[in-house]
């Protein structure tokens, strides 16, 4: 078992910085997702850890041993490509083999191997064929099985998913839940995938433009962000965001002011109002998830409700649960309502707040409240 | 009610359209038999006797066909002074596009390789420096390159052709791997570090066999521009190590006795008969080679 540790990782190409400064600490056997937009740095952070990017300035360490001048073959490592990167020309029991070969390990012992991880990851019937010959699903258990046969330290995982049909990520996101519950070993998986990255995690690290916003586990992710970034980029739909003033009139609360002067107010619960300090007419944002939205008198009474009508714009069915779309102050709010409660464009709405679940940020620094 | 065409993109029916179409048709079979008329003639007349020829004209076929003509060229055509055919000269093009082709390939492979997945600093640079390479008309190397043949004492022998075609053809060569090489997952390679292979491990078992198509379309050019080079052929070799096309021109050349058109239009087709096949051979399996084994990513 090993655990990744890195100390204020730093990597640039030319001039432009791509790693900020990053430290981060991976238990062994963890699961941790790095998880961000498109171009934040992930996969370069990935690269670092395997070895296939120099390092500009920080250490990493595998395992308690310092990995900076450690060429990828010597970290004990294995990866799955989003690409798959499958050797074309040779056959799936070449490519699984590939990497035992050039470290000559016997013959028996790689048949050994090949026959296990052939049946967990069900390839045995393709071994002879060429990865041109296979599916992507098919294409995409080589890949993982090129990479558990060697038994390595620690997983890397780019992106394995984002190339297959939604039906069939859902069944390999299983799968390498599973196979990581079974071998118990460390892996760091990459994804821009929200819900990938809530599904398999046992951290999350949210990172964006070179720096890691927030590192917890899904739950705190979810429920805790630490600032906007990480509320609006983790959750589907995304968090309704209310920018707004602070007003005390006899309680907490936010005032919206929409561009033809009207105004709405949300009350800030108590839960939330005794750890606010700003100042009357701060501006702050106020974060409401789709699922704490509802329709009027649709769930048990509890505390802090909030009801308010407002005119249905779009009604949008998913299947189990229907989003409204609304607008106030100019900004449209997805609120998630049952199916059976969902009302019609251009009509009035009871809507219904859970606002002990609303989160507030301070809409200069963008940090959590 | 004709049948409807079963593929393809639907098209537009009517009778203005089957008039374009055979007008179509009877421009492309007069362009064919253009392009096609010298190769008849120059078939046609070899299987001549010279006698058929001086009594009748050069775009008539042949009355009684004989292959008295090849035989001439192949093995008692007068080059120069010996009279022993194309054929000694045909072995040694042989000697000299066998290696000059198989090294500059493969030097080609290795640089496209280390350029585009071993990315140094100033790789784009070196890349196009090398490519500058394939804008140097032959003329201007000839007098640099007779001296260094001669510095190194190759000048006048095969090896020495061997050498100025493999520095010339590197350029080329290089560029095809390179563009080759660019549009091959980054990937494979990374993955191929992460499985442990090094350089020249990831370079023979992963990388080579993977472009066989880059391999066929370079061993093409190369043989092509190679067998039919006549420039440095007169320039750096001498009388028994001619490649055969400068003995072809020896023969057509000749100033003394009969033109025996015969026999030149003869020894002119077995001069060019290696490229065509290597087109031929290599075209077919370039193709196959295009369709097989492609994989995504």
């Amino acid at each position: 078992m090993a655990d990744v540790r890195l100390e204020e990782v730093r990597k640039s190409f030319g001039t432009t910085e791509v790693i900020k400064g990053i430290d981060l600490e991976i238990d062994a056997g963890e699961f941790v997702v790095l998880v961000g937009p498109s171009g934040c740095g992930k996969s370069t952070l990935l690269n670092l850890v395997a070895g296939l990017e120099t390092l500009s300035s920080g250490d990493i360490f595998i395992g308690g041993r310092k990995m900076n001048d450690v060429p990828p073959r010597d970290r004990d490592i294995a990866m799955v490509f989003q690409s798959y990167a499958l050797y074309p020309t040779k056959s799936v029991r070449e490519n699984i083999t590939f990497g035992m070969m050039t470290r000559r390990i016997p013959k028996d012992e790689q048949d050994v191997a090949v026959k296990e991880f052939s049946s967990l990851l069900h390839i045995q019937d393709y071994l002879d064929r060429k990865p041109g010959q296979l599916s992507g699903g098919q294409r995409q258990r080589v890949a993982m099985g090129r990479a558990l046969v060697r038994k390595p330290e620690v997983f890397l995982f780019d992106e394995p998913l984002s190339n297959l049909d939604a039906k069939l990520r859902i069944e390999m996101r299983t799968e390498i839940k599973k196979l990581h519950q079974r071998l118990g070993k460390t892996a760091v998986y990459v994804t821009h995938d929200q819900i990938e990255a809530m599904t398999l995690a046992s951290r999350i690290a949210v990172m964006d433009d070179g720096h890691i916003r927030q590192f917890a586990d899904p739950a705190t992710v979810y429920e805790e962000p630490v600032d906007l970034f990480v509320a609006s980029f983790m959750g589907s739909p995304p968090m309704n965001m209310i920018p707004g003033r602070l007003r005390r009139d006899g309680g907490l609360f936010l005032e919206n002011t929409g561009p033809d002067g009207a105004s709405f107010r949300f009350p800030i619960p108590e839960s939330i109002a005794r750890r606010i300090e700003k100042p009357e007419g701060h501006e702050v944002v106020l974060g409401l998830r789709p699922e704490t939205i509802f329709a009027a008198g649709t769930e048990l009474p509890g505390k802090d409700r909030f009801v308010f009508e407002r005119p249905v714009d779009v009604v949008e069915p998913t299947g189990p649960d229907t989003m409204i779309v609304f607008e106030i102050g100019g900004s449209d709010l997805i609120a998630r309502v049952r199916p059976q409660d969902a009302g019609q464009s251009g009509k009035l709405f009871r809507f219904e707040v859970e606002m002990d679940k609303a989160k507030l940020f301070d809409a200069a620094t963008g940090l959590r409240l | 009610m004709r049948r409807r065409q079963q593929i393809g993109i639907v098209r537009r029916r009517g009778i203005g359209q089957s008039i374009q179409r055979v007008f179509l048709f009877a421009l492309l079979g007069l362009f064919c038999l253009y392009y096609l008329a010298p190769l008849i003639v120059m078939v046609s007349n070899s299987l001549k006797s010279l006698e058929e020829i001086r009594m009748g004209t050069l775009i008539s076929l042949p009355r009684d066909v004989t292959f008295e003509a090849w035989g001439k060229a192949w093995n008692a055509a007068c080059v120069g002074v010996r009279c022993d055919g194309l054929e000694p000269y045909i072995w040694n093009s042989v000697f000299m596009v066998v290696p000059a082709v198989a090294i500059s390939t493969f030097l080609g492979a290795l640089n496209g390789y280390a350029l585009t997945k071993w990315r140094f600093r100033g790789a784009d640079i070196i890349f196009a420096l090398i490519l500058f390479g394939a804008f140097i008309p032959f003329q201007v190397i000839l007098l640099p390159m007779a001296r260094t043949l001669g510095l190194l004492g190759l000048a006048g022998t095969i090896p020495g052709l061997i050498l100025v075609h493999t520095v010339y053809g590197l350029a080329f060569t290089t560029l095809f791997f390179r563009n080759f090489f660019i549009g091959v997952s980054d990937g494979i390679v990374q993955a191929a570090q992460v499985d442990g292979a090094g350089f020249f491990g990831i370079f023979f078992r992963i990388v080579l066999p993977m472009s066989l198509p880059a391999i066929v379309v370079t061993v093409i050019w190369q043989f092509t521009q190679i067998w039919n080079d006549f420039l440095f052929g007169i320039a750096f070799t001498v009388g028994d190590s001619n490649p055969v096309t400068v003995a072809l021109n020896n023969v057509v050349n000749t100033s003394t006795g009969v033109k025996e058109y015969n026999v030149d239009m003869a020894a002119a087709i077995i001069a060019a008969l290696p490229t065509l096949a290597v087109y031929v051979i290599a075209g077919a399996y370039f193709v196959r080679g295009l369709s097989a084994g492609a994989v995504k990513g």
